[in-house]
């Protein structure tokens, strides 16, 4: 059976995932992605039990347990120049960029 | 006696009564990072370098001296302090701390410095433990070795240096073990605190999903992680959740349940207690290479039989043993998980674009997309971008039925698996199932590395508990035969770590004697 990940596949998701790859490390990436989706293919087999529903996550929340939403209330960030301290680049408090792509609209 | 080898509990009761300072406590820990650790983990580390634990990535004795300077002081001016006042102890470095370096063990993140202070280490802090320093792990935690960390060397397991100490929370197991602080935090997703406790000889707790808040975790998969500590000692365990445990304004899925005291009632015993086995945890899947399928083998032998003693040991105390228990969703817990964590990490990690924060290429570009591919090339390595792939290739809206969607409802089974299994009216009305923590001891280091689905399933005992959010602890259960540690898991309902700790301590004091709690890590050998 041809891989279901095929080299074209495997492109066009490394362009998504906004990657940049060497052969080598394609190579096996890609063997990999193929060889888990054979675990993952265990999956197709079982009879799903539709009456379960969906979770965000295992513990269901009951309304005694589930956090309260805060107040929708504006608060000011206390200390924005910690935050701007990690940008790689920036100048006057504007985080600066390269040329951003764009398509004229026809 | 080498205040590095007590648990926090002695610790802190020899600190309290001025019979032991904050800061000796925290010079013997300094001591023993000196005389086991070696080289700590940096980007241009040596891999091969096999000479030392290797658990930390970076140490704050300056900031560490000041914190036990000023639980001295207090203690001098008659203030009560907190219940872990002047215990030295390690986090994951997936956990921000304000004005510290913080790098999930990635060069994307190598020159992060934290604006502000994950919960659960801000509440640690505040019942007066002692930040001895940041500790190693696989990057973003992704991994069951420690050996996909951008921080090299990669922490070594300290029973023997050739082994690793598992993953991904292994920095964390490995420093407890090795006596470099008391205890130490870390995250749980597929078993990453349970598992490298398990391959370490320590104790591993995994909270219910929601106990412990996130607020300041570096995302791997947020449906399923779970900050939870490595410890010496199963009263750690207890001592060190009740301080960390608990609601937050700043996570909105930490659960408004209240925080009991987990110490009290941990020595009343399993008396009447019912705890579970289930076949299905009796058999272990693995890949055959050469068939290119998987197929399922029985549990070691010696695994199976710590399991069976310890069975043993709580039924002697009084427990009732149910045997049979079906869990039959278990072996799909890993193809679940290569799902929906993926599917989730993919959508984490796509904040790393060397805009905001963390690493910017320095490579010449002539657009932003470029400069989002090349910083993301440079700055990951291969496990995180393997997990984006997948993630965006079964969430993509052509698989997502097929993959994803499925793969939630698996995890809705494996959880009702649990709920038949804990059910007071149903036909088991289990308080704990038991079972084995991994499939095997410590795998030699190199041995996997690489084999992303091999590696996985490393996790295929613990990962069930992530799915279904439920609480977990891992013990040690004695040694193999090649002296490596092996350990048991109990696995609870919701919310009932209280009584988890309570059988875990059971079994604790019935095996207080045996000969192999007398024997040490190799490292501390000759110590």
């Amino acid at each position: 059976m041809s891989d279901p990940i095929s080299p074209e596949i495997f492109d066009h998701l490394v362009d998504l995932a906004a990657l940049k790859l060497e052969e080598d490390e394609a190579d096996y990436l890609r063997a990999e992605l193929n060889k888990q989706l054979k675990a993952i293919d265990e999956l197709a087999a079982i009879p799903l039990n539709e009456k379960l529903p969906l979770t965000s996550h295992g513990v269901p929340y009951t309304a005694e347990i589930r956090p309260r939403l805060r107040a929708d209330n504006w608060i000011s960030c206390k200390n924005p120049e910690d935050i701007l301290a990690q940008v790689p680049q920036v100048e006057e408090s504007y985080i600066l960029v390269p040329d951003i792509p764009h398509e004229e609209l026809k | 006696m080498n205040l590095a080898d007590l648990p926090a509990h002695q610790l802190a009761a020899l600190i309290r009564k001025g019979e032991a300072s904050a800061s000796e406590a925290l010079e013997a820990a300094i001591d023993r990072v000196q005389a086991v650790d070696g080289a700590s983990g940096a980007l241009d580390g040596d891999p091969k370098d096999a000479d030392g634990v290797h658990a930390f990535i970076s140490l704050s004795t300056d900031r560490a001296r000041a914190q036990a300077a000023d639980v001295d002081a207090r203690m001098a001016n008659g203030e009560l302090p907190g219940p872990l006042a002047g215990v030295p102890f390690t986090v994951k470095d997936i956990f921000t701390v304000k004005d510290t370096h913080t790098t999930a063990g990635s060069r994307i993140l190598a020159n992060f410095k934290a604006p502000y202070t994950a919960t659960a280490v801000s509440k640690i802090e505040a019942a007066g433990a002692v930040i001895l320093g940041k500790v190693n792990l696989d990057e973003f935690t992704f991994g069951s070795s420690n050996e996909s960390t951008a921080f090299l060397p990669s922490p070594r397991n300290p029973w023997d240096l050739d082994r690793v100490p598992g993953g991904s929370s292994g920095g964390s197991a490995a420093a407890v073990a090795a006596g470099e602080g008391a205890f130490s935090l870390g995250t749980d997703t597929a078993g990453s605190v349970r598992q490298p406790a398990s391959f370490c000889g320590v104790v591993g707790l995994k909270p219910t999903y929601g106990r412990v808040s996130r607020y300041g975790l570096i995302a791997f998969a947020s449906s399923l992680d779970c900050p939870g500590p490595a410890t010496r000692d199963v009263t750690d365990a207890a001592l060190t959740l009740n301080a960390m445990a608990g609601p937050d304004p700043n996570d909105s899925t930490a659960a408004a349940v209240p925080v009991s005291d987990y110490t009290s009632g941990l020595e009343d015993g399993v008396k009447g207690m019912r705890i579970g086995l289930s076949p299905d945890y009796d058999q272990i899947t693995f890949f055959n290479h050469e068939s290119g399928e998987l197929e399922s083998q029985p549990l070691p032998k010696e695994i199976a039989l710590s399991v069976e003693r310890a069975a043993d040991k709580l039924s002697e105390m009084g427990a009732r043993i149910v045997e049979n228990v079906p869990m039959p969703q278990t072996r799909y817990g890993i193809p679940a998980f290569f799902v929906i964590s993926r599917v989730e990490a993919a959508s984490n990690l796509h904040r790393y674009d060397g805009v905001k924060y963390g690493l910017r290429s320095n490579a010449k570009v002539d657009d932003l997309r470029e400069l989002y591919r090349q910083t993301r090339a440079e700055g990951f390595g291969s496990q995180p971008k393997l997990r984006i792939l997948m993630g965006m290739y079964v969430s993509a809206a052509q698989y997502s039925e097929q993959y994803y969607q499925r793969a939630l409802r698996v995890r809705s089974m494996i959880r009702a698996d649990f709920d038949d299994a804990f059910n007071q009216d149903g036909a088991h009305k289990l308080d704990a199932l038991l079972t084995a923590t991994t499939p095997t001891p410590a795998f030699a280091h190199g041995g996997l590395y690489g084999d992303s689905v091999l590696m996985q399933y490393a996790d295929q005992f613990t990962v069930p508990a992530n799915h279904a959010g439920v609480p977990a602890i891992s013990l040690p259960a004695g040694l193999s035969q090649e002296r490596l540690p092996l350990g048991i898991q109990l696995i609870g309902p919701d919310f009932s770590e209280g009584k988890l700790l309570r059988i875990a301590r059971a079994y604790e004091m019935a095996t207080e004697s045996d000969a192999w709690r007398s024997e040490r890590p190799k490292v501390l050998a000759d110590l």
